[in-house]
């Protein structure tokens, strides 16, 4: 795996807020077509270190490489032109928007000629025709896409934000605790749709606190402790104990890598 | 947990496979409930009086729902945000004095009276929208400021006098034209072309849609890459241009400027528009339910005075109203949680 290229990779980040050093010369390496879980104890710049890669943040020294270009985010926006799309744990939708309005929201599909030009129409059915296509290729069950969002359960919002996010993403999809508000069967789910989006061939970021689905899912695993990274290792190679020790400092990431 | 199943979760998905009804798209759902009070307070008038469905009555109404109806356009617009304009009474009234002083005591031309009427309007709008987009203040009190100081200018500039013998392009809009022998005023016909454009943009273009998604979820909104701060402050300055516009409206139908215009309302948009089914936390409602509560309002108003009943018992039923809307918003909000 070691031979090819990184999507995404990032050296030496360091990020101070006042006298909390959050990250700490952190590095970071995604490959293409991997689910990369990033796991971490409370505190240990697990988030500093997504919403620097999401460009919610700048970190003050370091630098981030995407598809071999370094490259500095100013904002959310900026990492998303750039095809780095964020599903946030909040579930960013707006519940009394139908389902395609909140796929497009902020990239809405205007008519062509006059109409969408100069009286800025929306191209509702096309929108609805690209959200339904976009759905059924992720397995997503939801019948009619004039939904409001609101009708549907926390699951089906989930699939709805990461649906979103895999259909705009050009080469990362980032999930922040995708399943931490889902039941079993919703977990479930969202679970398949990740590995759908691996299938597409898109690498996935998956912050995650829980164990079971980590291992279950990923590829690879970020072990993030103190504002560093602690150990980088493939998922097959290491149990759950090693990680929690190694994510808690009982044991020291080199072993495991 | 470990078996990988393909299938989707099924359960909870509402049944209805078509999408919104004929009847709730041509409406939108929050404006059928309100369309339908409106019939009832009409056959209740109508049943009381003979005179209430008269065309020439009805035309009235409208009449009287000109300056209400088209500030709470603009109060639809930031109450979609989830704020709410105290100010747009007090703004219209900034406007007309504005208009009128300069056309008739200084001899400005009234095209371009019209227009420096309507800009300070905008200003104020673009001042509301300033403030609570840059220092993040809570719109109800950034208006209240603004409420208070458009009334203190409005009264200063105008020196407590009403001004009249307004030019005949001011008036405009009061003039009227027949249809089927029933005199419509050129106001009314704008107050509904503003409802028209407002409607368009609202359902119609991206932004009338981020407006909605803003009053739902702010972070969403950001996070989807808008940009919420000029976003905002484009809604209260297109408030403020309604305002104007109403200004004008207001103008042409009393042919006079009157500092002590449009007191009440700024609470009677806010009227309207909950009794047109809008939710005071954002995000869901119409323009098309703001008219039809505009249109409630001016129906009761009217009715009562029709009945001979006692101007001060209008009030009172309006009160009453404001309360019963927004607690069936609460009522039915709490339920689709």
């Amino acid at each position: 795996m070691s031979s090819t290229t990184p999507v995404l990779e990032a050296r030496g980040l360091v990020k101070r807020y006042g006298h909390v050093t959050a990250m700490d010369g952190c590095d970071f390496e995604l490959l293409p077509g991997e689910i990369l879980a990033v796991i971490g104890d409370n505190g240990a710049g697990k988030s500093t270190l997504i919403k620097a890669l999401s460009g919610a943040i700048i970190p003050d020294e370091g630098t981030i490489v995407l598809d071999g270009e370094e490259v500095r985010f100013h904002g959310p926006l900026d990492a998303r032109r750039q095809g780095i799309e964020t599903v946030y744990q909040d579930l960013a939708v707006a519940p009394a928007l139908t389902i395609a309005e909140n796929l497009f929201l902020g990239r809405e599909v205007r008519r062509s000629g006059a109409a969408g030009k100069v009286l800025r129409m929306l191209a509702k059915r096309q929108m609805l025709r690209e959200a339904r296509a976009q759905m059924d290729e992720l397995k997503i069950g939801i019948r009619s896409m004039r939904q409001a969002v609101e009708t549907l359960s926390g699951g089906q919002r989930q699939g709805v934000a990461v649906a979103r996010s895999a259909a705009f993403a050009r080469h990362v999809v980032i999930m922040d605790e995708p399943t931490a508000a889902l039941g079993v069967k919703e977990s479930r789910m969202v679970l398949d749709l990740i590995l759908r989006i691996r299938e597409r061939g898109l690498p996935v970021i998956l912050i995650s606190h829980n164990m079971p689905h980590v291992f279950e899912v990923s590829d690879r695993i970020h072990i993030q402790r103190l504002g560093r990274r602690a150990a980088l290792v493939e998922t097959k190679s290491i149990t759950m104990p090693d990680a929690v020790a190694i994510m808690t400092g009982a044991r020291s990431g080199d072993l495991a890598a | 947990m470990v078996e990988t199943t393909p299938t989707v979760t099924e359960d909870e998905i509402p049944e209805s496979e078509a999408g919104p009804s004929v009847l709730t798209r041509l409406f939108g759902i929050s404006a059928f409930g309100p369309f339908i009070a409106l019939l009832l307070v009409c056959a209740f008038f109508a049943l009381k009086s003979d005179r209430f469905l008269t065309g020439g009555n009805l035309s009235l109404v409208l009449q009287q729902t000109i300056e209400v109806g088209t500030l709470a356009i603009g109060q639809t617009l930031v109450i979609l945000t989830a704020g709410i304009d105290l100010s747009n009474g007090a703004v219209m009234a900034f406007g007309s004095i504005v208009m009128t002083k300069l056309a008739v005591n200084n001899g400005v031309s009234p095209v371009l009276a019209i227009l420096l009427g309507i800009g300070g309007c905008v200003a104020f709008g673009l001042l509301n929208g300033a403030l609570v987009t840059g220092i993040k203040l809570p719109a109800f009190i950034v208006t209240l400021g603004t409420l208070n100081i458009a009334f203190a200018l409005t009264h200063i500039y105008s020196g407590e006098a009403t001004i009249s013998g307004l030019p005949a392009e001011m008036t405009y809009f009061g003039n009227t034209f027949s249809v089927a022998g029933t005199a419509i005023t050129y106001g009314t016909v704008a107050m509904l072309a503003v409802y028209i454009v407002a409607w368009f943009v609202l359902t119609q273009s991206p932004a009338g849609r981020h407006v909605y998604a803003l009053g739902n979820n702010p972070e969403a909104v950001r996070l989807s890459g808008v940009h919420v701060r000029r976003l905002l402050v484009g809604v209260y300055a297109t408030a403020g241009l309604i305002y104007g516009i109403a200004a004008l409206l207001l103008v042409a139908r009393t042919q006079v400027g009157d500092p002590a215009a449009g007191q009440t309302d700024n609470l009677d948009s806010i009227t309207a528009v909950v009794l047109g089914g809008t939710s005071l936390f954002g995000g869901r409602g119409s323009v098309i339910g703001t008219l039809i509560g505009a249109v409630i309002v001016s129906c009761i108003r009217n009715g009562l005075t029709l009945l001979g009943v006692d101007s001060i018992y209008q009030v009172l039923i309006t009160g009453i109203l404001v309360i019963v809307a927004v607690a069936v918003d609460q009522l039915t909000r709490r339920r689709s949680r």
